[in-house]
């Protein structure tokens, strides 16, 4: 089935209309040497009822974490999602439309969008945020591209080993073909060392790029480590977790200039690693300089108001090879989960989700901690997430949680370009990731399974 | 009933006190928090968001929907964007438990039908493109640019090569000389023949040792096809340079033509477009990349490889190619929208696939013919599966643009075409109309067209007169722009 809704009959009528005789003198139109001369080789076509147990089939082969009790982390966690969000975002209205080019056709869209922008604002402490980006690794990138841009460096550019090694790889993919050198401060201690960080950044230094909490889940000394980026005049990029504004002060009470996120805690399924949600805030100085769709609040012929695509002479569409990005399509939809989540859950609700994930977070650190065999690889504060070193081999741990049920990691041995920590190490260590999801029971089971 | 709701801002809906969602108590022991965090690091109070209880949240987004033209409610002829329907069982099927939970950090052992599911849908990929290689991590169509011209990079920086250019037609869409120049290159348009095809000629006077990639659209963002691609390939390669092919709109070609076949050395598909995405209001997407054999080492990683077992059981897992330019983004890729393209090609088959082109190429087709007397097309006969039509007699004769064509569809009921692109002609009408729609939709479309030119030009130019809003000022706005509502109240 192919969802044709024209009969053979008005099929011809239209070729009459045309004025062809055929489809073939449409076709005609590529060269006949061309035109492939056989069928493609593709399996049998479906029905509904036959494809939907075939997804069946597929899905009943893969461990999800709804039949299980999931302590995974590493850039995307098992937070709840209330169920307005899916019945919200469900609605076709949304999510068959496409990008809010016409303003007229797309007031739902665009107020939705400069709503998602002013939260997203809020929860960063900073002035603008767009309306999204791919995902939190390409975001990254992105942002050390902008600051480039915005501070006319392209020398080098520093990123803390302690930042997602996966945003990290994405920032030396984007750079591979530009002269800037990508320099990776290594935190053997789970965070930046502030003094080492002094030696890293000179005056060709376009930004600092930190992670905090970071991929570890240690607290980084964010303002100290502004302030050395400041006073060598680069930006600070300041990833962060959007939850934990909900306990901790945000990036641009911390002293940041560009903040980005991956935004999936804000209620977007786990799905594999995608669609995510891509989140770059900054400074409203920095606002021309930005990537990525911003909708602007303005009024329509007859004073009332509403809302469009402004500043758009940033984007690929007008400004072409000198566009801030070639950001077209972007992560609409689950910007709009994230607006919907964030109003359901208010001041209170974010705080309390902040607050679980870190109690609870600390109860099965502490309770892992005593079993012989176990320690936490970093010592420092945390907030959700932290690194659990278990002697017997990070491998042997998942595979005893999983035996009761549980799912933890990612181990630490999966991300090549941790390669500064002994791989030894690295072989013994894993993430375990608590949110407010997860109960005292389902922590105790983890415990019990690796004791 | 019409939506007359007001549309007030969740900030001035809030009401201090109320909330949408409740969590549990904390059933670990209540240590004090200062004992857990640093009294430095601790906020004085969460962000400042709204207070809202649950059914003002429902109602208020409920509300926002019906604001949206879309394809589920209009005919939305949005030329190059692809907009057609959405099949229901995707969403259903996308949101299986054991799909739209899985973790991406879960073991490839605990995800092999996940893996088998992104396997197949490699392999039908590179199958409709004829090129063997595929990665699907890319997020949208210009992410898939981007990542192929990385590889590209990738592959003569490997051979020693020092190429810096990247030429493009004039037509190309703004995301092609934006990749490239994301990428590091430098930026070479071509002016294109008369005829909206590109000029051999011209395209020769650019090629030398320095020359990457020939990035072309094909068919064309005329709906053209390039009749001339295999010896513009050839004049390419025969530099040393690399073919891409913007695959935006393969709807018009699948199961037709591959651009494998026609000298493309890569292309970028995007799910959301051709496969039925959906468009999501603006993403997500995805932008899966197909690559020749000789570039297939330079894929971001991973990709998803057939483990030789020795038997029939079937083993996937997560691979590495050996030269990888690393990768473009976190995790593996917008697993959510492959779902999607996977249940949609599997539910049209090879010969559904070919059927859905051929009959988006006949109703462009029929459209085209139907609007010729009041809006003609300067370019072709035919067409494939969109054309490009021109307001430029109406607005020299009566002051009519295409905006105001685009702004008085509005009132009809009729999501407007692209206007403004392609650039190369003027007063642009793109239209697009898919194969998803029927003869009844397109004769009612040409109806209000043919009607609406015989309009009142003020009518026309203060259009549309029907919908929430109308013709949003923007110059004041863009000079002193107002993004939050923080700055709202600031004003
Ligand atoms: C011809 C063409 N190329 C590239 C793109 C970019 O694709 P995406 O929006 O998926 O990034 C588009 C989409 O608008 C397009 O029409």
């Amino acid at each position: 089935m192919s969802y044709l809704f024209t009969t053979s009959d008005e099929q011809q009528q239209m070729l009459g209309r045309i004025g062809v005789d055929s489809l073939a003198t449409l076709l005609d139109q590529i060269p006949t040497q061309l035109q492939l001369d056989r069928p493609l080789r593709m399996p049998p076509a479906l029905t509904e009822l036959e494809l939907e147990r075939h997804l069946r089939e597929l899905a009943s082969r893969n461990v999800g974490a709804a039949s299980r009790v999931c302590f995974m982390g590493g850039g995307a966690y098992d937070h709840y999602i209330p169920s307005v969000v899916d019945e919200v975002t469900g609605r076709g209205e949304f999510y068959t439309a496409y990008t809010p080019y016409q303003a007229e056709a797309s007031q739902g869209t665009l107020q939705a969008f400069f709503e998602f922008q002013s939260l997203i604002a809020e929860l960063s402490g900073l002035d603008i945020a767009n309306a999204s980006l791919y995902d939190g690794g390409s975001g990254v990138a992105e942002a050390v591209l902008m600051a480039m841009r915005c501070t006319g460096r392209t020398g080098r550019v520093v990123v803390a080993g302690s930042v997602n090694p996966e945003a990290v790889q994405s920032v030396t993919t984007y750079l591979a073909d530009q002269p800037t050198e990508v320099l990776v401060l290594p935190t053997r201690h789970g965070k930046v060392g502030v003094a080492e960080l002094e030696s890293y950044i000179d005056e060709t230094t376009a930004c600092i790029v930190i992670q905090h909490p970071n991929f570890f889940g240690e607290l980084e000394d964010v303002e100290q480590i502004a302030a050395v980026a400041h006073q060598q005049g680069a930006l600070l990029i300041h990833s962060f977790d959007p939850i934990s504004v909900g306990l901790l002060k945000r990036p641009g009470e911390l002293g940041a200039d560009i903040a980005v996120a991956e935004g999936q805690a804000l209620g977007v399924p786990l799905q594999f690693g995608g669609p995510y949600l891509g989140i770059l805030a900054c400074k409203k100085e920095l606002v021309r300089k930005m990537p990525g769709r911003l909708i602007g609040q303005t009024v329509d012929r007859n004073g009332q108001r509403c809302f469009f695509l402004n500043l758009q002479a940033r984007e690929q569409h007008i400004r072409r090879a000198g566009a801030m990005s070639n950001i077209c399509t972007n992560q609409g939809l689950l910007a709009l989960r994230a607006t919907v989540y964030l109003s359901l859950l208010g001041p209170q609700g974010l705080k309390e989700v902040a607050e679980l994930s870190c109690r609870k977070a600390h109860y099965a650190a502490d309770r892992l901690k005593q079993i012989e065999g176990c320690e936490l690889l970093f010592t420092g504060p945390f907030f959700k997430e932290f690194v659990l070193k278990y002697e017997h081999g990070a491998d042997s741990a998942i595979r005893k949680a999983a035996a009761a049920g549980v799912d933890i990691g990612p181990m630490l041995s999966r991300f090549p370009n941790l390669n500064w920590l002994p791989q030894e190490v690295r072989d013994q260590c894993l993430l375990v990731a608590v949110t407010e999801s997860r109960t005292k029971d389902e922590i105790d089971r983890l415990v019990t399974a690796l004791a | 009933m019409r939506n007359r709701q007001a549309t007030q801002l969740l900030s001035e809906l809030s009401h201090a006190g109320r909330r949408g969602a409740e969590l549990p108590p904390s059933d670990v022991p209540e240590w004090p928090l200062e004992d857990l965090l640093p009294s430095e690091a601790m906020a004085a109070a969460p962000p400042r968001l709204p207070e809202l209880a649950e059914p003002d949240v429902v109602r208020h987004f409920v509300n926002l929907s019906t604001l949206n033209m879309s394809v589920d409610t209009h005919f939305y002829p949005l030329g190059s964007c692809t907009m057609k329907y959405n099949p229901k069982r995707h969403e259903r099927l996308s949101r299986l438990p054991g799909i739209v939970d899985v973790h991406p950090h879960q073991t490839a052992g605990n995800i092999q039908g996940l893996l088998e599911l992104l396997y197949e849908m490699q392999e039908m990929l590179a199958e409709i493109s004829g090129l063997p290689a595929v990665s699907l991590q890319p997020a949208a169509g210009a992410h898939g640019e981007l990542t192929a011209l990385f590889v590209a990079a990738a592959y003569f920086r490997d051979k020693g090569e020092s190429r810096t250019k990247v030429i493009f037609p004039a037509s190309a869409h703004g995301t092609n000389p934006a990749s490239a120049a994301m990428a590091g290159f430098d930026c070479v348009e071509l002016k294109g023949r008369s005829d909206g095809f590109v000029d051999i000629e011209e395209l020769k006077q650019h090629l030398d040792d320095k020359t990457a990639v020939f990035m072309v659209t094909n068919p064309n963002t005329l709906g053209l096809f390039e009749r001339e691609i295999a010896e513009i390939a050839k004049v390419v390669h025969d530099v040393g340079g690399l073919v891409y092919i913007d695959g935006a709109n393969m709807n018009a070609i699948m199961g037709i033509t591959r651009p494998g076949d026609f000298g493309g050395d890569m292309m970028h598909y995007n799910v959301h477009k051709t496969f039925t995405g959906p468009h999501g209001a603006g993403g997500p997407g995805s932008g899966p990349i197909c690559v020749r054999d000789f570039l297939a080492d330079y894929l971001p990683a991973p990709i998803v490889r057939q483990r030789d077992t020795g038997s029939d059981e079937k083993r996937f897992e997560l691979a590495t190619p050996s030269k990888t330019i690393g990768r473009v983004r976190s995790f593996f890729g917008n697993v959510g929208i492959l779902v999607r393209g996977y249940c949609y090609l599997r539910t049209l088959g090879a010969a559904g696939v070919r059927e859905a082109a051929e009959q988006a190429i006949l109703n462009a087709n029929y459209l085209k013919a139907l609007l010729a007397d009041v809006l003609p097309s300067a370019h072709g006969e035919h067409c494939l599966h969109e054309f490009v039509a021109s307001a430029d007699g109406l607005a020299k004769e009566r002051g009519i643009t295409a905006m105001d064509i685009a702004k008085r569809l509005l009132d009809y009921g009729f999501h407007p075409p692209t206007v403004y692109f392609p650039l190369v002609v003027p007063h642009a009408m793109m239209f697009e109309p898919t194969e998803t729609e029927s003869k009844a939709t397109l004769d009612a479309f040409s109806d209000a067209i043919h009607k609406i030119v015989t309009e009142d030009a003020d009518l026309l130019h203060t259009a549309p007169h029907s919908t929430p809003v109308s013709r949003p000022e923007e110059v004041n706005a863009t000079r002193k722009p107002v993004l939050t509502w923080a700055a709202c109240n600031k004003e």
